[in-house]
């Protein structure tokens, strides 16, 4: 008797536990998850997939005409080697100023300061800065990069490629701050406790075990804001990218930097994608083609640099 | 015998120490000095455009920067329209994502799938804004809604929605993994399904972090410019609407608008100026949801 009751007890508890039926509902939840997930790369394909089918034949047609030549009137002839060069060298000027800008203060926020009041407020303006929209940068370049700086020395009066570089820094400036200070906090603090035991200075410590511990993410992090930097378009309304027609002609490299109206690659689609003539309409798919061919290269080597170097604690 | 002041180092050494610790807090304080520029140079223009207007240019019918018509309510109007598309796409696409990556997928699917929302994250709004005008407009708002002009809010909420879900998607999908593995455990201990589990126990306990997610993502909604300047039309101004299937004049459209001249007032008087006052408005609307997202985020790690 005692078996008997011993076995309809366990077979009631593992049906209880198995459940009364199928978990329908369940699985058509987790099907709708999943859907959306699905979603967002069906999304993707279709963008891809607009882009390709509308620019490829112009890419296939011009090849590499395209891509050096200058912006023209005429689709026939309009290129973006104006625009990529333009582009390049805002990209550089970031590289430049908001690198050692970012990655100094991150060290100061992460290794240096104590947590007082002074240092909560930078940390949370950090934060802050970093959901500022990007157009409302162009204003602090509009007005600093372009208007004070043309006080200091003869720049275009409506901007020039070092205020674009210099806006479009300040705005990546607070990712690379974040993205940095989240690999120096990966960093385990048994490193640098051992490297003060044995009397290395703080910046001893800080030079020698954990900058070089956190290079991977900081330069994946680093990486990641210039190619954000180089698809920016909205701030470099408002410092002067042309988007129209611009001739350089000769001018010599301080010149360029300082006096010659310029252009950038979004900015260049911008305009194509205005023009009402569906050729321009190819040039911008053509363009954007470009601009996600490099985006894509450069995010996938900053990520795979991330999983080959990137140490697990 | 040892002293402490054998230990402290030679003078030299200390005094490039400290030279060394205050270019790194100079750096730290690049941050601040950019805010504070931004305020500044926000404020101080705006308050020059609103010495040369007249208060009742403000609400006028419409916004026509040419024609002295600064009508604040039309872009507000437009902004929230255009917000409440994204997040109507947003919130659902992106919470959904989030549960998924964290409470369903193994491991594996979850190295698998991550890579969609970091690739979505990857995209430059103007190709977006490209997407929107070629394909959302003609071929899903203009066919579901016959109404529909070809430039329209619809189809600009739509795209800055796409742009918003990886945001929504990463922040959220963080805040579910940050709750304990033993809340999860309790609930199937007293025999829950995973999906009671998830919608009755893991996202309550998440609520701050998804709250934070989802304001972040109105105020990314609010602040995108380029997909509206290129497919939500009224570039050159427009007349109050409340109609999202009509062309609209969101606040970053309209700074947009003014920045490349599209409406032929690029130089002196009110039209140009009125750029910084709404500047502001925007840096002022973003910056209390910036705000308000952060407050959201510390309670979580308290009660975390």
């Amino acid at each position: 008797m005692g078996a008997v009751l011993a076995g309809e007890t366990s077979s009631a508890v593992s049906a209880g536990l198995r459940g009364r039926r199928r978990d329908v509902a369940g699985g058509l939840f987790a099907a709708a998850l999943l859907g959306a997930l699905l979603l967002s790369l069906l999304i993707l394909l279709a963008l891809l997939w607009d882009v390709v089918r509308t620019g490829l034949p112009v890419l296939t047609d011009r090849g590499a005409d395209f891509l050096t030549a200058g912006p023209s009137a005429s689709p026939a002839s309009a290129g973006i080697g104006a625009a990529l060069i333009g582009s390049f060298i805002m990209v550089g000027i970031v590289a430049l100023v908001a690198f050692p800008f970012g990655v100094g203060a991150a060290v100061y926020l992460e290794e240096y300061a104590r947590d007082t009041r002074v240092t909560r407020f930078i940390s949370t303006n950090v934060r802050n800065l970093a959901g500022v929209p990007s157009i409302v940068y162009g204003i602090l370049g509009l007005v600093i990069f372009v208007g004070v700086l043309n006080r200091i020395v003869d720049i275009h009066d409506t901007g020039s490629l070092l205020s674009g570089g210099l806006t479009l820094s300040a705005l990546v400036l607070p990712i690379v701050i974040i993205t940095t200070s989240e690999a120096l906090r990966a960093v385990p603090r048994s490193l640098r406790e051992a490297a003060f035991g044995v009397g290395a200075t703080r910046w001893e410590v800080i030079r020698h075990h954990v900058l070089p511990a956190a290079a991977p993410g900081i330069v994946t992090g680093t990486v990641l804001s210039l190619a954000r930097a180089f698809g920016e378009t909205a701030p470099l309304l408002l410092v002067g990218a042309v988007t129209g027609f611009f001739s350089v002609g000769d001018a010599g490299a301080l010149d360029r930097l300082l006096r010659s109206p310029y252009s950038a690659l979004p900015v260049q689609i911008l305009a194509w994608t205005r023009l009402p003539n569906e050729a321009f309409t190819a040039l911008a798919a053509a363009a954007i083609v470009v601009m996600m061919a490099i985006l894509l290269v450069v995010n996938g080597m900053a990520l795979w640099l991330r999983n080959r170097y990137e140490r697990a604690w | 015998m040892l002293t402490a002041a054998d230990l402290r180092g030679g003078s030299a050494r200390r005094r490039r120490e400290a030279t060394i610790r205050r270019l790194f807090a100079a750096a730290a304080a690049v941050s601040v000095v950019i805010s504070a520029v931004i305020v500044l140079a926000l404020i101080g223009k705006a308050v020059d455009f609103l010495r040369q207007i007249d208060p009742s240019w403000l609400v006028a019918d419409g916004w026509f920067p040419r024609r002295n018509q600064f009508s604040i309510p039309t872009l507000f109007a437009a902004s929230v329209i255009v917000a409440g598309i994204a997040m109507a796409i947003a919130a659902p696409l992106g919470l959904a994502s989030a549960i998924y990556l964290s409470e369903y997928a193994s491991p594996r699917a979850r190295r698998m799938l991550k890579p969609i929302v970091e690739l979505l994250a990857g995209i430059p709004s103007i190709v977006v804004g490209f997407f929107a005008l070629t394909i959302v407009s003609p071929d899903i708002v203009q066919r579901f809604f016959g109404s529909a002009t070809f430039f329209n809010m619809m189809a600009a909420g739509i795209g800055v929605g796409i742009l918003s879900v990886p945001l929504v998607a990463t922040i959220a999908e963080d805040a579910l993994r940050a709750v304990p593995r033993s809340l999860r455990e309790g609930a199937y201990g007293l025999g829950a399904r995973r999906r009671t589990t998830s919608l009755r126990v893991v996202v309550p306990a998440a609520t701050s972090g998804i709250a934070a997610a989802l304001i972040l993502g109105v105020s990314r909604a609010i602040g995108e410019t380029m997909v509206v300047l290129i497919v939500a039309g009224g570039t050159g101004g427009s007349a109050f609407t409340v109609d999202p299937l009509g062309p609209g004049q969101t606040a970053t459209g309209a700074m947009a608008a003014l920045a490349i001249g599209s409406d032929q007032v690029k130089g002196a008087g009110p039209a140009f100026a009125s750029l910084f006052f709404v500047g502001l408005l925007l840096f002022c609307v973003t910056f209390a949801l910036n705000l308000a997202s952060e407050r959201f985020v510390r309670r979580a790690r308290r009660h975390g």
